[in-house]
């Protein structure tokens, strides 16, 4: 593909062409080409089956219950007679050796609570039986008894160790420090003025458009589980020390996934492990279906961040030393959030490099529903942080935030917030130079003058790809499997999920091309754990760079043997050698590859209402050589979105332990009126180990568009704005009572 | 208490004996393996579960299924099977409409109902013909693009 391209009419290029026309020219052009996606036909006909499409009519239905408060202790649990054929499973049904916590990279969260609750909608107890109606009927008779205790709900309220510390001793589940160059405070000593900031970001709820749902089958001396899930594996090895059994005892099939963004990765683990439990106690095939108000109420969410700025600056506004104190509300169970945490603290740095950085984060233990993985992995709310930060401190000294921020843009070979380098070429100066012709940005900042109602603001982030350091090699350690049957197909084996980002496309699209064979020759299914192996989850924008990489190198093997009958090729992950990196102190090489990005929004503001219209939308993204345009195309326009809805309209209060907003009424994610169409460019920036020099891209689309359009915000209303989201109730009262963008930190 | 309900369901005529204060969405999921009909927010927020009825669209997890007696249905497995409904579907296929794909039989319906009544639409009313239907993947530009390209096809 050409090095830069709008790819906005792709679809105009594919019109008259039929998919088999498309499938063989796919083969003799650039891989990036647009395909048809595999699932398109039969997911827009409705044939395609989630889970809760399957027929599952023999199993019994399970409701939860759960906490109804944020902390204390259960005194007694007074349940109904139950009928015959219902039960009430709970802890005590655990068998002898089984454990009562969930494997989600920590052991703390419980399968049920167990003599105290932590947070409002923990799992106590499942109610199973045959009748839909009468199980919720019973359900709705339970009577729980609570001594209650005073609980910590936000950072603050968590760090104060309000009601007393529940964690640790001082409710800090985990804790790193990052430093490079001189001690900071030594340099702060010789700056000119140090200024201090903080910027906050809210709870993000997920809204995949399928809710979260599962079902679990005793077969055999096995249980077959059927999820809505981006990482079978996960499910397997998080749920089998429930009964004490080899994980392959446990066999986990993807439904198809109605979305996901990160609110599948642990989660599931959550239904599948009381699920696996009220099978073994009945003896049955257990299923429950969370209906919306019931997933938003009771699911993971973005991570709320806190990020306080301590700058040092020389007398022209030069930054000669930062201070950063990271804090996420990890909620009552840690769970994987120490690993949000890790990638928020890696990316406080942005696109740039400082001089002197000293970074702590916080991982804040609150009785709030715990957080977990979202598009971003902790990524975004630092990105968030330092773009808002440097827009200030930009507009502290007068000058233009993108002059500012340019002096700053980190290169390769330059030194990255761990201490390692940075190891590709980075294109921003291209990237930029297409938005900015794109927006006509360099004139709408002279002719927008701040507070005058209209604005355009800019951002730029990156995202590290695939699991920090050597930890594809030292704790995934994927493996991918190929196999050529005797009719000429191939069939591609591993653990990767689609759930809407294109994977089960582009993969067969890779292993099509470098076999030199027609699309319809690769089978890819959705995984079944007992018949692939474990490639790792389908998260933090590994897939096509690491398992694409597995998936091409066995494609190659394939090829050398093609003339073999009948065969199968394993491939293994190998770290590049040369690229240290030491997990203990976190210092090294975090990332080989990232993705990098740059957007710019323009918004205009109602005077009166504080109402904002977006009226443009321009971003670059930088995936390395992209495997399929059209697939990313739309990648790019979702998490774009996606970014500015958490920025704006999506507010997600937890009162007293309890999310306030419980529907899609309340909760106010985008619809198709809400944003204009927008223009995407890439740089073709081809990566050494990805396949066909591809990187991971669907973290990275999220990561900057809230702090592009906050930036725009800000400035059309002439006011500060260090807080998210920020919907027009909000923008009002900044309009009103806000400080001047102007005014000294 | 059961009553006899009778309509058309993708042109045939079906009848049932049930309460007729049960969603017509689960009607037409459990009854009559309509599963291509999807659940997104039980409230009529999302459009998900969108279908005609007389050639209107609806929400039918806000219907019982009591309303529906003598009505006309259509869900997306008629809709598609119609000349219209299969333009769009193939011209989501080829425009990249389709990610997940929980909200697209849905949307399938939204488009199918706006090129029905304006079969030319420019962008600002294809946006608004599909305002009733969320999705959370693709930020919407490529469905909107995919109903420009179904319009098209059909001149």
């Amino acid at each position: 593909m050409s090095a830069a391209g709008n790819c906005g009419l792709h679809c105009e290029d594919g019109c008259t062409k039929g998919e088999k026309k498309v499938v063989a020219e796919e083969l003799t052009r650039d891989i990036s080409t647009a395909m048809r996606r595999l699932d398109a036909v039969e997911k827009s006909e409705g044939t395609a089956k989630y889970v809760s499409d399957y027929d599952f009519s023999d199993c019994l239905w399970a409701r939860m219950v759960r906490s109804s408060i944020p902390r204390g202790i259960i005194k007694n649990i007074k349940l109904p007679q139950m009928p015959e054929g219902y039960y009430w499973v709970s802890a005590k049904d655990i068998p002898e050796g089984g454990h009562n916590y969930l494997h989600m990279i920590a052991t703390d969260w419980k399968c049920f609570a167990d003599g105290d609750v932590k947070y409002v909608g923990e799992t106590i107890g499942l109610v199973v039986g045959p009748d839909k109606t009468k199980v919720e009927d019973l359900r709705e008779q339970i009577e729980i008894e609570y001594e209650e205790q005073e609980p910590a709900v936000s950072i603050d309220e968590g760090v104060a160790c309000k009601g007393g510390a529940f964690i640790n001793g001082n409710n800090i589940h985990c804790h790193l420090k990052l430093e490079t160059g001189e001690n900071v405070d030594q340099v702060f000593s010789r700056c000119d003025k140090v200024v201090e900031e903080t910027i906050e970001t809210g709870y993000q709820e997920h809204i995949y458009l399928e809710t979260n749902g599962a079902c679990c089958i005793p077969e055999g001396d096995h249980y077959v589980i059927y999820a809505s899930a981006q990482c079978p594996f996960y499910i397997r090895k998080s749920v089998a020390p429930v009964l004490n059994i080899d994980p392959e005892k446990i066999i986990v099939r993807q439904a198809t996934t109605g979305g996901a963004f990160g609110g599948k990765e642990h989660f599931p683990d959550v239904l599948c492990g009381p699920l696996l439990l009220a099978a073994y106690k009945t003896g049955k095939g257990v299923k429950m279906f969370f209906d919306r108000e019931e997933d938003i109420e009771n699911s993971v969410k973005r991570h709320p961040s806190k990020v306080v700025f301590k700058t040092g600056l020389d007398k022209n506004g030069n930054i000669m030393a930062m201070d950063s104190k990271v804090y996420y509300n990890v909620g009552a169970y840690l769970a994987s959030s120490f690993v949000v945490l890790q990638r928020g603290c890696f990316h406080v740095t942005g696109c740039y490099e400082f001089p002197n950085m000293r970074t702590e984060g916080f991982g804040v233990a609150t009785n709030s529903f715990p957080s977990c993985a979202f598009r971003g992995f902790g990524a975004p709310q630092t990105l968030f942080a330092i773009e808002t930060h440097m827009c200030h401190l930009a507009e502290m000294y007068g000058v233009e935030p993108l002059e500012y921020k340019s002096r700053y843009f980190i290169k390769q070979g330059d030194n990255t917030s761990t201490n390692g380098k940075i190891v590709e070429k980075v294109m921003i100066p291209e990237m930029l130079e297409q938005v900015l012709k794109a927006s006509d940005y360099r004139r709408k900042v002279k002719e927008y003058k701040y507070g005058t109602g209209k604005g355009i603001g800019i951002s730029f982030y990156n995202h590290g790809g695939a699991f920090t350091g050597n930890g594809e090699q030292a704790i995934i350690k994927a493996k991918c499997r190929m196999h050529k049957y005797p009719d000429g197909t191939v069939e591609i084996l591993n653990g990767q999920t689609e759930m809407g980002q294109g994977f089960h496309s582009i993969i067969p699209k890779i292993a099509a091309h470098v076999l030199g064979i027609p699309l319809e020759k690769v089978i890819y299914k959705d995984p079944d754990t007992s018949r692939v192996p474990d490639s790792g989850p389908t998260a933090a924008s590994r897939s096509t760079m690491i398992v694409g990489r597995l998936v091409e190198k066995a494609a190659q093997q394939v090829k050398e043997r093609w003339n073999e009958a009948e065969f199968e090729v394993e491939t293994h992950y190998e770290h590049p050698d040369g690229y240290p990196w030491d997990q203990s102190s976190f210092q090294g090489y975090a990332y080989l590859g990232y993705g990098w990005g740059v957007c710019v929004v323009e918004v205009e503001v109602d005077p009166c209402t504080g109402e904002v219209t977006t009226k443009g939308i321009w971003s670059s993204h930088d995936g390395g050589h992209l495997i399929d345009e059209l697939i990313v195309h739309g990648q790019v326009n979702g998490g774009v979105i996606q970014g500015i809805g958490w920025a704006s309209t999506e507010v997600m209060q937890n009162v007293k332990g309890h999310f306030k907003q419980t529907s899609m009424s309340d909760y106010i994610v985008p619809t198709s009126m809400d944003y204009p169409k927008q223009e995407c460019f890439f740089v073709d920036n081809p990566y050494e180990w990805g396949p066909f020099g591809a990187k991971g891209l669907g973290e990275l689309v999220f990561n900057g568009s809230g702090a592009a359009y906050i930036d725009a915000l800000s400035r059309a209303i002439g006011k500060r704005i260090s807080s998210i989201p920020c919907p027009t109730e909000q923008v009002m009262l900044y309009m009103l009572n806000g400080k001047d963008i102007e005014e000294a930190l | 208490m059961e009553t006899k309900i009778s309509f058309t369901l993708n042109g045939k005529k079906v009848s049932l004996s049930t309460d007729p204060l049960r969603r017509l969405l689960d009607v037409l999921r459990e009854d009559f393996g309509c599963t291509g009909v999807k659940e997104g927010c039980s409230e009529g927020e999302c459009g998900a579960c969108s279908v005609m009825f007389n050639n209107k669209m609806v929400t039918p997890c806000l219907i019982p299924v009591g309303a529906a007696n003598g009505q006309d249905i259509m869900t997306i497995e008629g809709v598609s099977k119609t000349e219209l409904g299969q333009r769009i579907v193939q011209a989501f296929a080829d425009g990249g409409a389709v990610q997940c794909g929980y909200c697209i039989p849905g949307m399938v319906i939204a488009a199918y109902n706006l090129l029905l009544e304006n079969p030319d639409p420019n962008e600002e009313e294809i946006r608004l013909g599909i305002s009733g239907n969320i999705c959370r993947c693709t930020g919407y530009d490529l469905i909107v693009e995919s109903i420009k390209l179904a319009a098209k096809r059909g001149r």
